[in-house]
This record gives C-alpha cells, sequence and structure tokens, in this order.
C-alpha cells in the first residue's frame, strides 16, 4: 500500500503534472507538492506525488555507512 | 551478483560477527514483499534474523473496521470506492468482493481523487471512499476531503481506518516483543520525517535506520543497524534521505493534520491502541462516513485456526501457522495475511516457501 514509484515532472497544468517514468508517462496530483517544478523527480503514491526527491548524489552508501561506526 | 549488494553482504557479516543471535523488526508492506522477493535474508549471516512486523495495512485492518466498510457497501444507495487489495480480505463469511459478485457497488480506485471524479458523475449516489493506509496514504485521503469540502461536493464521505506507525511500534515493543532493532519504513518517512522515528533509540533503546526499498537500500539500512549494534549505540540513521527528509513532507502534513484527529484504534493482532488511529475533525463531519451513516459494530471472530494476530506481531513465521499453503493459499485466503501482496503470508507464498 505505501509503494511509490520515482518518476520526473515533464510538465504542470495546475494542480496537476504529467511525469515520465523511464518512457511511460502518467498524470498525478501535485496537491502535497506544491513547490514542484518541471524537471523535478517525483516520488508518486497512488495519483498523488508525495515528495520531491533530492539530489541523486545524497545518500552514497559510503557516506551513510560512515555515519555509524564500523567494526 | 550487483557489487553494491555484495559489498553490502560483505559489510553487514563483518558488522554482525560476534553479535548474539538478533532480530531486526521491518514494519512496512513494502519492505515485507521486498524482502522476499530479493532473498534479502538469504543474504545475511545466521545470527541475524529479519522479522515483519504490522506494516501491511490491508492485515493489520480490523475485521470490526472492515465490516462496516461492507455494511456500506451493502446499502442501496451508496458506491464503496477502496484499494483493490482489500476486496478479498476475509469478514466472516463475506468479502467486498463476494458483496460487489451480489451486486454491491464496489469501485476499485487506484487514486482517492477517483472517488471525487465519480461523486460528481453520480450525484445521486453516496460515494463513500474507504480510507485505509498509514501517514503515506493518509494526507492523500485528506487532500480528497479538502477538494470534497473546496469544491462542495455533498455526496462524497470517507470512512477512515487510517493509522500511524509510532504508537503501534511503542505498544509492540512494550508488550515484550523480541526485537533488537528497527528497519524503518522510508516512505512513511518521506511523509512524515525520519525524525519521526528518534523516539525508537531515544524511548525504546534501539537502533533504528530508515530504509529504501530496493535491495542495496535494504542492505545499507541493515548495515547501519549491524554498526550500531555492534558499537552498542542506538541511534537513528536516515539511509534514505533522497527521499525522506528529517522533518518529511510539511504540505502533506499540515494537510493531514488539518483534516484528521488522532484517535485510538483497533489494529489486528495488536488490539487497541489509544492515539494510532486517525478521524476526520469536527468541521469535517459532514464528509464522515461515520456521522452521515448509522454503522452497526459488527464482531467478526478470526477464522479458525488463523495465526494471523503472531504473524503480525513477528512472534510466527508464515510456514508456522498450520492453515499456510493448505487451506490458507493466495487464491483462497483465510486470513488478511494472506490477502494483500504485502502481507507476510502471500509474500512468503510467492517467494519463500522454501526457504
Amino acid at each position: 500500500m505505501c509503494l511509490a514509484i520515482p518518476g520526473r515532472i515533464v510538465e504542470i497544468d495546475g494542480d496537476e503534472a504529467v511525469l515520465d517514468y523511464g518512457g511511460a508517462t502518467r498524470r498525478a496530483s501535485l496537491l502535497l507538492v506544491p513547490g514542484a517544478k518541471v524537471g523535478d523527480a517525483a516520488l508518486v503514491h497512488a495519483g498523488f506525488a508525495i515528495q520531491i526527491l533530492g539530489d541523486e548524489d545524497a545518500g552514497k552508501l559510503m557516506d551513510i555507512l560512515a555515519e555509524v561506526e564500523t567494526p | 551478483m550487483n557489487a553494491g549488494v555484495e559489498a553490502l553482504r560483505r559489510e553487514i557479516a563483518a558488522r554482525a560477527d560476534g553479535l548474539p543471535d538478533t532480530v531486526v523488526m521491518e514494519v512496512c508492506g513494502t519492505h515485507t514483499h521486498a524482502m522476499r522477493r530479493y532473498g534479502i535474508r538469504q543474504l545475511l549471516p545466521g545470527n541475524i534474523r529479519l522479522v515483519s512486523g504490522p506494516g501491511c495495512p490491508v492485515c493489520v485492518t480490523d475485521g470490526r473496521d472492515l465490516a462496516r466498510a461492507l455494511w456500506l457497501a451493502g446499502q442501496r444507495n451508496v458506491t464503496l470506492c477502496s484499494f483493490g487489495d482489500m476486496l478479498r480480505v476475509p469478514c466472516g463469511k463475506e468479502s467486498l468482493l463476494s458483496l460487489a459478485a451480489k451486486g454491491a457497488r464496489v469501485r476499485v480506485v487506484v487514486s482517492p481523487l477517483e472517488a471525487l471524479q465519480l461523486a460528481r458523475a453520480e450525484p445521486r449516489r453516496a460515494i463513500v471512499y474507504f480510507g485505509v493506509g498509514f501517514e503515506t496514504t493518509a494526507p492523500l485521503t485528506a487532500a480528497l476531503v479538502d477538494q470534497a469540502g473546496r469544491q462542495s461536493i455533498p455526496n462524497l464521505s470517507v470512512l477512515s481506518v487510517h493509522k500511524t506507525m509510532p504508537e503501534a511500534v511503542r505498544t509492540l515493543m512494550r508488550s515484550g516483543a523480541r526485537v533488537d532493532a528497527l528497519l524503518c519504513p522510508g516512505h512513511v518517512a518521506a511523509v512524515a520525517g525520519a525524525e519521526a522515528f528518534r523516539f525508537v533509540p531515544e524511548e525504546l533503546r534501539l537502533p533504528a535506520a530508515v530504509s529504501g526499498f530496493e535491495a542495496e537500500e535494504m542492505l545499507l539500512a541493515l548495515a547501519a543497524l549491524m554498526g550500531m549494534l555492534r558499537a552498542k549505540k542506538p541511534g537513528l540513521v536516515n539511509a534514505y534521505p533522497r527521499a525522506a527528509a528529517p522533518y518529511g513532507n510539511p504540505a502533506a502534513l499540515a494537510l493531514l493534520e488539518g483534516v484528521f484527529e488522532p484517535r485510538a484504534a483497533n489494529w489486528r493482532g495488536l488490539g487497541e491502541i489509544p492515539a494510532s488511529g486517525l478521524a476526520l475533525r469536527g468541521e469535517y463531519a459532514g464528509f464522515d462516513a461515520e456521522k452521515r451513516f448509522d454503522i452497526p459494530l459488527t464482531d467478526v471472530p478470526e477464522p479458525a485456526g488463523c495465526r494471523c494476530a503472531d504473524v503480525l506481531r513477528g512472534l510466527l513465521e508464515p510456514p508456522e501457522c498450520p492453515l499456510f499453503g493448505s487451506a490458507c493459499a493466495p487464491q483462497s485466503p483465510v486470513g488478511a495475511c494472506m490477502v494483500s501482496s504485502e502481507g507476510a503470508c502471500a509474500a512468503h507464498y510467492a517467494y519463500g516457501r522454501d526457504l
């Protein structure tokens, strides 16, 4: 139920956007992400963009692993 | 094997070496499914056990709440809109699907806003949206209610059985569950914020890591948990920072808090938990199906022999249930955990029967 899929916003029309999912396009509501812009990557769940995704470089494996002490 | 996966597998093995037998619990239906699909358990060393908790919203929906949805679907003038995975959950001798086969108007939707379109298209019918799910899904229902108010749609209402995760985790851990670390649900955190799980290390003294849903993302979070267990320093690591900001999505949370207020909720397997459910606030009473209809309360006994309650608390692995794979299978589920692909039993049946 909490399945969410990342897509890229290619068009905005009022409260709705067209998102591209690696070639397939679908519409989703932007009511929960009012600051969304064309070009943003968004996480989409049940017809709504629920979060704008950060930089793809964020969360690199080694940075996160370094947050905790290694053996 | 993917190089990242293999590197993480080795990292986990090194960090887990010498730890006592350790139980990591995940509390998200999508993790329940993904960990079996990717074979995550087989990548973990023998002393680390990954178990599923009460993370599948379909599974934790109480029989009495489901009975209220069935009662609504049975009303002549009502069309009940629901996500598809609620339809086959058994409720006594019936389900939403069996009622639909007898003529009840049950409409499967993939987005709550479809209920709004339907309400506009069929102004003479009462359209009821069955709101199920955690923090990820509840803001969508809040947006539906907010839009219905702005657009003055009088024939739309919501039956909310939405739940929130923190109180359930607290209750489960304080009930004596044997859990040593928590893999936190990334999409709940995308909305509620990674910091929503800060209470896990601070109150419960357990390491917590917010995880995404790909194999590498789950292994990364597990590696972070192993590091904290080894160091004996419970903390919160956000291993899904691309989607889960520390404080989540403020617009979604503002809508959620504007439309809903906390109330006690009944969870299959966990019982009643104070402040773990979401009810529509008084100013939205006109959109609250519980206020619009006089819905009777019906007790629904658990099916004989069904061990879903134990599976949902991580006490029982699906194959340990005597009904698993024989009386209870995805084609003819007895218990809720065998219905949704996010249920531990259905996921185990699909991917892990020999494991």
